[in-house]
């Protein structure tokens, strides 16, 4: 392997080129605005990336097993709303938000059995279940946010540690554990095999149905971590929060190398498009750019990475 | 049952909702034998290999391995117990690497479900090298190429150390080098004791690698025979439960009609180039060659599917302006399609509208609604004509065998009244049975004055059918052969560019 083909082994690795874009960026913007280079505003870009950042992990791992969540928002939001309703009911804290993710942990177990056992297609599965679960988090918290939630339960989401504030540290860790056990785990890799071609895993003794279940209620539990985080730094549950927000979590896993169809993806490369994202509209704001820009360029950079890869594959299957 | 049998399936009998797959059939596998299984379309073939491979639980009977009867209820049961199956579709996971693949789900792990990376890829390595294949074990199987992948799907297989290891259709998507290859393989792995169940649609295919072969029909067991006690004539009257005396038909001399198609200087680059040929009334025209000579490119640029960079077309002396597919259409010339399934049907639609697909204009009203009656009428008469065997015309064609898709296609291209018919591979996946129904209609036509240009990759059934053979060899004609001429070396010899008897001409020209 020359140069050139090192150099095409490096451009076939996706997570890289968006790490030197991520840097390329990073230099420029730091010339255009002396304000983005500094803590506060990284912070800020972390923080708000923590929510799609955490989901983001349990989506693309549904994604390379060939499934797919548009549930993630309301999931979120129906977390933050049972908890919420518990806590101002006076139950503690921490049973709260057992009753959150237990919420959070049925809408997946739903949305694993309709796919896994029904064999319902989850696009569908999961978009009657994104109605479904906003429509409850309306019903039982009457169309209104739940406010004036105790201290103890904020401080998860707005307490700090060594000057970084907890939500940062949560989507950290998860997603360097959930690349770990991507890339290395025999049990996670099982996902790359259902996803690749359902057949062949299950004739390697893969349990299909039990493994599909198990992704749809890792990516509700991310997203009921992510509703409580959320919570905790408002100190209310919006019953709106989340819209939309499965769209963009979607975005950044395929912007990360993932595929609808099923096979490819890390949750490395998830995390960046996820903060490629972040760091773009952060730009676009410092510069005074128009916020209704931040969708066209976000639109812009999906398309092009969907390109980017056609591409790159029709390249392979000519050298073929 | 003595010490040779490994294998032993008796009174296998298997019931899908409303047809019986399999009616008490038996079976039997020496050790270190190649047993070719073969049968029409819906024999039950893949049935029974299904039922052994643990895919399927047969109503009732009984499978004996080594003299113990077993009962699968998975796949995997059924390569624990020594027999792994080798999926006529692939079974690879293309985004994952070669060594992952063949140990899918058995990585060696460590402490913690951890993949132990380098002992993967070094058991993968040892693995190739015991197969004599040169791969790197890293290489993502979407970089292989379909031969390579192929064998990778037996090697998969065998790296469970099977006794005994089911084919179907291995070799349905490989060309003739790589073939030849996969049965090198299995010979050496017979010389090592392992034994081998083969499904196979091509009857030469069983005389060159199976020792014995077992006849299906209808879900009933008709017959083993020593390959070497049988002739093609004999396995297909067990196939077909009829005698075909003569499947091709006779061919009626056509050297003296006119030449009414022309095609002149047809060339795209990387493709094909130099390629003239002409057309008599009546006659049939077969191009042969190996898979990747360019037959299939040319025959679309033809029809205006593909680009050409240079190419004249003449039509009774007229030259056609053919742009797109449209315009092949109008002037009379129809290209049935090699690939059924993705090009050739609307596979979910009903045979009905599958029927009327290229001639919808012929029925609609002045407004542009379809006259239901007139379509009923005209769907029932091809149906009829073209012997296709449905229980209506609203069955949707993807629930028809592949034959009767075949002549579904044949029946709705014959309806555009062509005047030239290109048939690109008239009779892949076809059983005999039908493929005998397809060669007549294409006689009829013939004998009506149709011009028919057949490709096809199947040296007898163009030996049996053409007046003429053209051949192709890397996108050139190498050679033509008159049916007085006719043999599978000659063809052979210019397919492979051994010989070339047209290049010498175009230079002298």
């Amino acid at each position: 392997m020359g140069f050139k083909g090192f150099l095409r082994s490096i451009v076939a690795f996706r997570e890289s080129v968006l790490i030197l874009l991520l840097l390329l960026f990073g230099i420029a913007m730091s010339f255009v605005s002396p304000y983005f280079m500094t803590w506060p505003n990284i912070e800020a870009i972390l923080l708000g990336l923590s929510v799609e950042g955490t989901i983001a992990v349990g989506m693309v791992i549904l994604l390379v097993a060939g499934g797919l969540d548009l549930s993630v928002g309301s999931t979120l939001a129906l977390t933050g709303v049972v908890t919420g309703l518990a806590l101002t009911a006076g139950v503690p804290v921490w049973l709260s938000i057992i009753c959150g993710l237990l919420a959070a942990l049925g809408v997946g177990l739903i949305n694993g059995i309709l796919v896994a056992k029904l064999k319902i297609n989850s696009f569908i599965t999961t978009l009657g279940m994104q109605i479904t679960a906003r429509g409850i988090l309306l019903v039982i918290a009457g169309g209104r946010a739940v406010i004036n939630l105790p201290k103890e339960f904020c401080f998860i989401g707005q307490g700090r540690l060594f000057d970084v504030q907890i939500p940062i540290y949560v989507m950290i860790f998860l997603v360097v554990l959930g690349d770990f056990l991507m890339r290395q785990s025999r049990f996670f890799r099982q996902n790359y095999y259902l996803g690749g071609n359902e057949r062949a895993a299950r004739m390697s003794g893969i349990n299909v149905n039990s493994l599909q279940i198990f992704d749809f209620c890792l990516v509700a539990l991310l997203a009921g971590i992510s509703g409580l985080l959320l919570t905790a730094r408002f100190g209310s549950s919006s019953v709106t929060v989340g819209g939309g927000m499965e769209l963009r979590v979607i975005t950044a896993c395929i912007i990360g190398g993932a595929s609808l169809s099923g096979g490819e993806g890390s949750v490395l490369g998830a995390f960046l498009g996820a903060l490629l994202l972040s760091v773009l509209a952060n730009s676009l704001n410092l510069m005074g750019v128009d916020v209704y820009w931040q969708n066209l360029v976000t639109g812009l950079i999906l398309i092009i990475a969907v390109v980017f890869d056609v591409l790159t594959e029709r390249r392979r299957a000519v050298r073929k | 049952m003595d010490d040779s049998t490994i294998l032993k399936v008796e009174n296998l009998t298997k019931t899908f909702p409303g047809v019986r797959a399999l009616n008490k059939v038996d079976f039997e596998l020496k050790k270190g034998e190649i047993h070719a299984l073969i049968g029409e379309n819906g024999a039950g073939k893949s049935t029974l290999m299904h039922i052994i491979g643990g895919v399927l639980k047969p109503d009732s009977g009984k499978i004996m391995l080594e003299g113990k009867p077993v009962s699968f209820s998975s796949v995997h049961d059924a390569i624990k117990a020594g027999i792994s199956m080798v999926f006529q579709e692939l079974s690879l996971v293309s985004s994952l690497s070669v060594g992952e693949n063949i140990f899918a789900n058995r990585q060696p792990v460590g402490a913690m479900d951890r993949i132990q990376w380098g002992k993967l890829y070094r058991l993968t390595k040892e693995f190739l090298q015991r197969f004599k294949l040169d791969l790197n074990p890293k290489t993502l199987v979407k970089n292989l190429s379909m031969g390579q992948q192929q064998t990778l799907e037996i090697l998969k297989a065998l790296s469970s150390n099977p006794k005994i290891i089911l084919l179907d259709e291995p070799t349905s998507s490989l060309t003739e080098e790589e073939i030849a290859h996969l049965f090198e393989n299995i010979r050496a792995l017979q010389k090592q004791g392992m034994s081998f169940m083969y499904i196979t649609h091509k009857l030469s295919e069983v005389f060159q690698i199976a020792d014995r072969v077992t006849v299906l029909r209808d879900g009933n067991y008709i017959g083993t025979r020593p390959v070497n006690e049988v002739s093609e004539n004999n396995l297909i009257s067990m196939m077909v439960g009829r005698e075909i005396k003569s499947m091709y038909g006779t061919s009626k001399e056509t050297v003296d009609s006119e030449e009414y198609f022309r095609v002149e200087d047809f060339a795209r680059k990387g493709r094909f180039r130099n390629i003239s040929l002409s057309l008599r009334k009546g006659e049939i025209l077969g191009i042969a060659g190996l898979v990747g000579a360019g037959r299939t490119e040319f025959a679309r640029a033809i029809f205006g599917l593909d680009s050409k960079d240079s190419g004249r077309i003449y039509l009774d002396g007229r030259l056609l302006n053919i742009r797109r597919p449209k315009d092949a259409i109008r002037e009379g010339i129809a290209y049935i399609t090699e690939d059924r399934k993705n090009l050739g049907l609307f596979l979910t639609l009903t045979l009905r509208e599958n029927c009327i697909a290229p001639i919808l204009e012929k029925f609609s009203s002045r407004i542009g609604l379809l006259k239901g009656a007139l379509v009923d009428q005209y769907v029932e008469n091809r149906t009829r004509e073209f012997s296709i065997v449905a229980p209506s015309m609203y069955q949707k064609v993807i629930n028809l065998s592949g034959g009767n898709q075949q002549k579904v296609l044949l029946a709705m291209w014959i309806g555009i009244r062509p005047k030239v018919v290109i048939f690109d591979e008239p009779t892949r996946g076809v059983d005999v049975g039908a493929r005998a129904d397809i060669y007549a209609k294409l006689r009829e036509l013939s004998s009506k004055g149709t011009g028919i240009i057949m490709i096809s990759s199947d040296l007898p059934e163009l030996l049996g059918m053409c007046d003429r053979i053209l051949v192709m060899h890397q996108g050139e004609i190498t050679g033509e052969v008159r049916r007085a001429d006719f043999s599978e070396e000659t063809i052979m010899a210019y397919a492979t560019g051994l010989a070339n008897s047209i290049a010498n001409n175009n230079h002298t020209a």
